[in-house]
């Protein structure tokens, strides 16, 4: 059977973590959101809510699926393959999905010089996270083998005066150094910040 | 009376104007604060003139975008075409992401009416109806605040239909970007904006104010420059140009991170300090035990500067006579740091101590811009990454010393060839730090690696060139 390229863009590989994700179904919750976005714009450039419609929809179900890629080409009247160029382009989009906690730590100079990339093996280390196989272009997003965390580097996230700083899900923590790590893990031990 | 929050007064050379409300004690980013403060005076006041006027008084006051590029905000704004009957926008541009820079952060996120007001009065000098703030993805907390702000301005009439009766109409949109660097290039946000790929266009003939988002007239400013021209309108432009010195008028927020002990936020009248007193006064000086050996002033696209160089200002001394100027006397200007051929850029200063290998530190930032090219440029998108192959190998000992002019020349093939200035941002930092640490470099390569193969296919092909 010839392989397909386009499956491979539009598949979404499971992860440990996509048990912790319902799988994309189009709500009235996000029709409401698209509704209010295409507002935004000219009647003629529905194209551009295609950023705020795929953040709805990762922050729900954790990734961009094909269905979801599919749904959103018809609301926005342009074709499908214009929204898969814009989930491969963004390092914000994911293809597949992310542990139920998700840490970005930031790579860049000021924050490695504080000590991020030891936070990023620390992280590691105590979640049995597996990094060998990550490259910043195609495979970003490691996850543990229980699903429950995955970890990524961003790229400079403006804090650089606190370095080190990380992401986690949408919290941002300042000053993370590595003997911080089990304490922020601790803190995300049910899923979601308990502070 | 102002007073600021435990541990985090500003420092007594500072200026706080832009970041007047930032660590402020009892403040809180509600309108109801602002109000109380005096907050949409100053709006009150713009449309209450011409909108020409205010562009004079931005022209007047020398504001110069603060961004990182630096260019004169008020010439900025007449380049809109005379005769345009297209509608016009304005986009704030919040996508902050110059590696070193932290500033706009604490402005959408503690002071976010002080930008809505900026950016009705710049909508209503430019003729904007509609405006957009993209901000960048990683500050999902601030893309509330400001649309919660957003909704506040237009519950008292700051915002929407008829502002204050004056007939104008405005709204402004928060826009979330999706962690591209290259967003923050103002072609590659407006193509964002259109909802595609960040493809930067070339200028000219793309330049926004003419040819902008939907090909119609187009005003991109940074956050800071924004909240600029509300206190231009307040205080007049002439009073603005005060500030600061001369060309380079008004504040500017110093970012410095790295090897300091005290780093943080300094708001600082333009020009009127220097490296030391950035450093060793406001920053505390090195680490205990450490001396300083470098600086990149002005964001990770600024040229580095070494701790213990001069320079040459050619005509800059008295009666058109030479000034030499040691590093640490560099004013923190624009126009000063371009003739120490560096720039001022975004203002983030990072520090590097004597522990720090320059090669690292190279190596860092080839990754960072190795990752964040769009790809649309050929010299760019296998330049940059070819870079960074070099500087891991550099990094990893397996570097010969002709790896090292490779880089520099494939640095040079990059730089003023592409359609954006990413080009000269991924170029710039590996020629300066090939150019004031080339020995430090070379030191870590072995004329011995050159025979060695640095990927499986170079192997494959030594092995089949010896048995050939």
């Amino acid at each position: 059977m010839a392989h397909s390229i386009l499956e491979d863009n539009v598949a979404s590989p499971e992860t440990p973590g996509s048990k912790f994700y319902p799988p994309f179904v189009p709500t009235a919750a996000l029709e409401v959101e698209a509704d209010k976005r295409l507002a935004q714009f000219p009647e003629d450039q529905k194209r551009s809510a295609v950023l705020p419609i795929l953040h709805f929809i990762q922050h729900h179900h954790g990734f961009i699926s094909a269905e979801a890629i599919e749904w959103t080409a018809a609301r926005l009247e342009i074709q499908p393959v214009k929204v898969l160029e814009v989930v491969t382009f963004y390092p914000g989009f994911r293809q597949s999905a992310p542990g139920k906690v998700h840490f970005r730590v930031c790579r860049t100079l000021s924050c490695a010089m504080g000590g991020s990339h030891e936070l990023m093996e620390k992280l590691c280390e105590l979640t049995g996270i597996d990094r060998s196989h990550a490259d910043s272009h195609h495979h970003p997003v490691t996850v543990s083998p229980c699903g429950k965390w995955s970890v990524e580097f961003a790229e400079c996230l403006a804090s650089c005066g606190t370095a080190p700083v990380c992401l986690v899900n949408d919290d941002f923590h300042e000053a993370v150094t590595a003997d911080k790590a089990q304490g922020l893990l601790d803190q995300y031990a049910d899923g979601h910040s308990s502070h | 009376m102002i007073t600021y929050k435990a541990g985090k007064q500003p420092d007594s050379r500072e200026y706080r104007l832009i970041f007047k409300n930032v660590d402020r004690e009892g403040w809180d980013p509600s309108i109801d604060c602002y109000l109380r403060d005096g907050g949409y005076e100053d709006l009150k006041k713009a449309m209450g003139m011409e909108p020409k006027a205010i562009t004079e008084e931005v022209k007047k006051s020398g504001l110069r975008g603060r961004g990182g590029a630096g260019f004169p905000t008020g010439l900025k704004w007449t380049f809109i075409p005379p005769n345009n009957t297209k509608p016009v926008y304005l986009i704030c541009n919040c996508d902050e992401s110059e590696p070193g820079t932290f500033k706009d952060r604490y402005i959408v996120h503690q002071d976010p009416h002080q930008l809505v007001e900026g950016m009705v009065i710049s909508c209503f000098a430019v003729g904007a109806k509609v405006a957009y703030i993209y901000i960048r993805e990683e500050f999902p907390e601030a893309a509330i605040i400001l649309e919660n702000a957003i909704a506040e301005a237009r519950a008292k009439n700051f915002v929407g239909k008829n502002v204050l009766g004056s007939g104008f109409d405005v709204e402004i949109y928060v826009h979330r970007g999706a962690a591209a660097y290259i967003c923050g290039e103002e072609t590659g946000l407006i193509e964002s904006l259109e909802g595609k790929r960040a493809y930067p266009r070339i200028k000219p003939p793309y330049f926004p104010a003419a040819l902008g988002l939907y090909m119609c007239p187009t005003i991109v400013n940074n956050v800071e420059s924004l909240c600029h021209v509300k206190h231009i309108v307040r205080m007049g432009g002439d009073e603005y140009s005060k500030l600061g010195v001369k060309n380079n008028t008004g504040t500017r927020i110093l970012c410095v991170s790295g090897d300091v002990k005290k780093p943080g936020y300094f708001e600082v009248e333009v020009g009127k300090v220097t490296m030391r007193e950035l450093l060793y006064d406001m920053c505390g000086g090195p680490k205990d035990g450490r001396e300083f050996k470098a600086v990149i002033p002005g964001g990770s696209s600024a040229k580095i500067l070494r701790c213990d160089e001069s320079f040459t200002l050619k005509g800059k001394g008295p009666e058109g006579t030479d000034l030499k100027l040691s590093f640490w006397d560099i004013p923190m200007d624009f126009d000063s740091l371009a003739a120490c051929g560096s720039m001022a850029g975004s203002g983030g200063v990072i520090v590097m101590d004597n522990t720090r290998k320059m090669s690292w530190v190279l190596n860092n930032l080839n990754t960072f811009y190795a990752h964040e090219s769009c790809g649309q440029c050929t010299p760019c998108r296998e330049g940059s990454m070819w870079m960074k192959k070099i500087s891991d190998r550099i990094v990893a000992g397996e570097a010969s010393p002709k790896d090292v002019a490779t880089l520099e020349s494939v640095a040079y093939q990059i730089d003023g060839r592409t359609i954006c200035a990413f080009g000269e941002a991924s170029s710039w930092p590996v020629e300066a730090i090939i150019a004031k640490f080339r020995e430090e470099l070379l030191a870590d390569t072995k004329e011995t690696n050159e025979e060695v193969p640095h990927n499986p296919e170079a192997e494959a092909q030594r092995r089949y060139l010896q048995h050939a």
